[in-house]
């Protein structure tokens, strides 16, 4: 992977194109983003928005946050998108061929393990969250998280993004353990929606996806249909 | 796993050696008032729609140095593969670089497979060739083809980001434009209803927005078929002038002639034969 250069502020000035080109044409596109995983007993419900931002202009309002990494593992992706979209089809690689090489499937372990050592690794290049969550029939359904910087840590929930900031209130209070299927869809989808109301980089549609030992199931709950609080 | 293609294992990269000095110059000579030039960009409003039996791609061809437009009709619609073109925004010199990279690793990638290539692959080579470069290659692109699994249309960002969708715009007038798609997209429509909503979308760039102008460009792919229409649409006509503004002879009267011949000796006379061979 190229190392990127240290700049000094003051360089930044070699870019200075005039009022022709506005801001967002220069500024790198972020998936802004709330991300949510959760656990429950044989499997995990992973949840996303769909907004992805240049600056202020909002470059895809229908974004697939949710990256399939392999057949039972997937990945939440919050950040840049150019580095999480990079990380995750070289995640995706090396998984297949590790699982090939193995003749079974690989463990969640094993891809958030590969998702930490790049990260890691990368760690001043980079700038990608990363919650990578699946099921596999050694531990069940599994939620770990990789942030910013490259720690990796096994949580029952987790949260990511810029949106998270504003529900980690809700998230700690109404999250209980032994939570059914059903119940941590209804979870997440409610956590989302809250973050997206107040994020400004967070919007459009809650992207949802099950994954158990009989496979994925994937919803989309579009603008009109999210969960309604009652707004002061 | 290295595939077949041209450009691998270059040692060189990029060079930043003269930036610090670069910068240093730069502020002496904004403080002397003047400043340094810029690199040429193609300002740009480009679009790209899924259609029912394919794609429509769009651009418009203004390219501009600064506030001056330096060429009234260039070509932002760059040939990739016989089913695969890609619009190209942002530095001249990078999208032409890059899609022409691409284009000759893809025909060696296809020419290897046997197979015509499909967009998802020439997707991946240019994203990876950006990502590579960190966002330092500017080029924005519209890539958009027909191919054995159907008809795709992707945007990719200068960072090496990619989105897959029904309808894209990228460059200076994409604001414009995506309004344009915004109002009027509906999926499986017909060809001419496609081509008029991109018509409608780069001409919306063209007109509101500085950095785009002249004519609209379109290139129509099909299952088989690429229609390349340059121009579809020329929307700004040179102006005729409405009359002759060179003045009649006797105009201005002649009040005094005086001739004053100036006597030339010849010095040196020698010949020099030209090498027309």
């Amino acid at each position: 992977m190229a190392t990127a250069l240290q700049f000094p502020a003051n360089v930044s000035t070699l870019n200075n194109y005039n009022d022709l080109y506005p801001d967002w044409t220069q500024r790198e596109v972020s998936t802004g983003t709330t991300i949510m995983a959760v656990e429950f007993d044989g499997g995990v419900v992973i949840g996303a928005d769909s907004r992805t931002t240049t600056g202020a202009y909002i470059a895809n309002r229908v974004t697939d946050k949710l990256t399939p990494i392999h057949d039972r593992i997937f990945c939440c992706r919050s950040g840049s998108a150019a580095d999480t979209q990079a990380i995750a089809d070289a995640v995706t690689y090396q998984l297949g061929f590790h699982s090939i090489e193995l003749d079974e499937a690989p463990l969640i372990q094993t891809a958030a393990s590969l998702f930490r050592d790049m990260c890691y690794r990368y760690r001043e290049e980079l700038m990608a969250g990363i919650i990578v969550a699946g099921w596999d029939k050694r531990r069940g359904g599994q939620v770990y998280t990789v942030p910013v910087g490259g720690m990796m840590t096994r949580q029952p929930v987790s949260v990511g993004g810029s949106g998270s900031s504003y529900i980690y209130g809700y998230v700690d209070s109404n999250y209980k353990t032994g939570m059914t299927k059903e119940e941590c869809l209804k979870f997440t989808a409610e956590a989302l929606t809250l973050a997206m109301e107040r994020d400004g980089s967070s919007g459009g549609v809650v992207r949802l996806a099950v994954i158990s030992e009989q496979g994925v199931e994937r919803q989309v709950i579009l603008g009109n249909q999210l969960p309604k609080f009652s707004t002061v | 796993m290295a595939t077949v293609s041209v450009c691998q294992y270059h040692p060189g990269g990029f060079s930043f050696e003269n930036c610090k000095r670069n910068a240093l110059l730069e502020a002496d000579i904004n403080k002397l008032g003047f400043s340094s030039p810029a690199a040429r960009k193609t300002g740009t409003t480009i679009c790209g729609v899924v259609y029912k039996d394919g794609v429509v791609l769009g651009a418009d061809t203004r390219a501009t140095e600064g506030m001056v437009v330096a060429d009234k009709n260039c070509s932002k619609i760059h040939y990739i593969s016989p089913n695969i073109y890609c619009c190209g925004a942002g530095t001249a010199a990078d999208t032409e670089m890059t899609t022409q990279i691409i284009s000759s690793n893809l025909e060696l990638h296809a020419l290897s497979t046997g197979r015509l290539p499909r967009v998802a692959t020439a997707n991946r080579m240019l994203k990876q060739m950006l990502f590579r470069y960190q966002g330092y290659i500017g080029a924005a692109l519209v890539l958009g083809g027909v191919d054995c699994t159907g008809p795709h249309l992707y945007s990719i960002y200068p960072h090496g980001s990619t989105d897959k969708l029904p309808y894209v715009t990228m460059g200076s007038g994409s604001l414009a434009a995506m309004a344009v798609f915004e109002d009027r997209y509906r999926p499986n429509m017909e060809e001419e209803e496609a081509k008029r909503l991109v018509r409608d979308a780069i001409a919306a760039g063209i007109f509101n927005d500085l950095g785009s102008g002249s004519n609209i460009d379109l290139c129509v792919i099909t299952k088989g078929k690429v229609d390349y229409l340059r121009p579809h649409d020329v929307a700004n006509k040179k102006g005729v002038r409405t009359g002759s503004y060179r003045y009649k002879h006797g105009t201005t009267g002649v009040l005094t002639k005086a001739v004053i011949p100036l006597n030339l000796e010849v010095v040196e006379e020698s010949v020099q034969t030209m090498d027309t061979s």
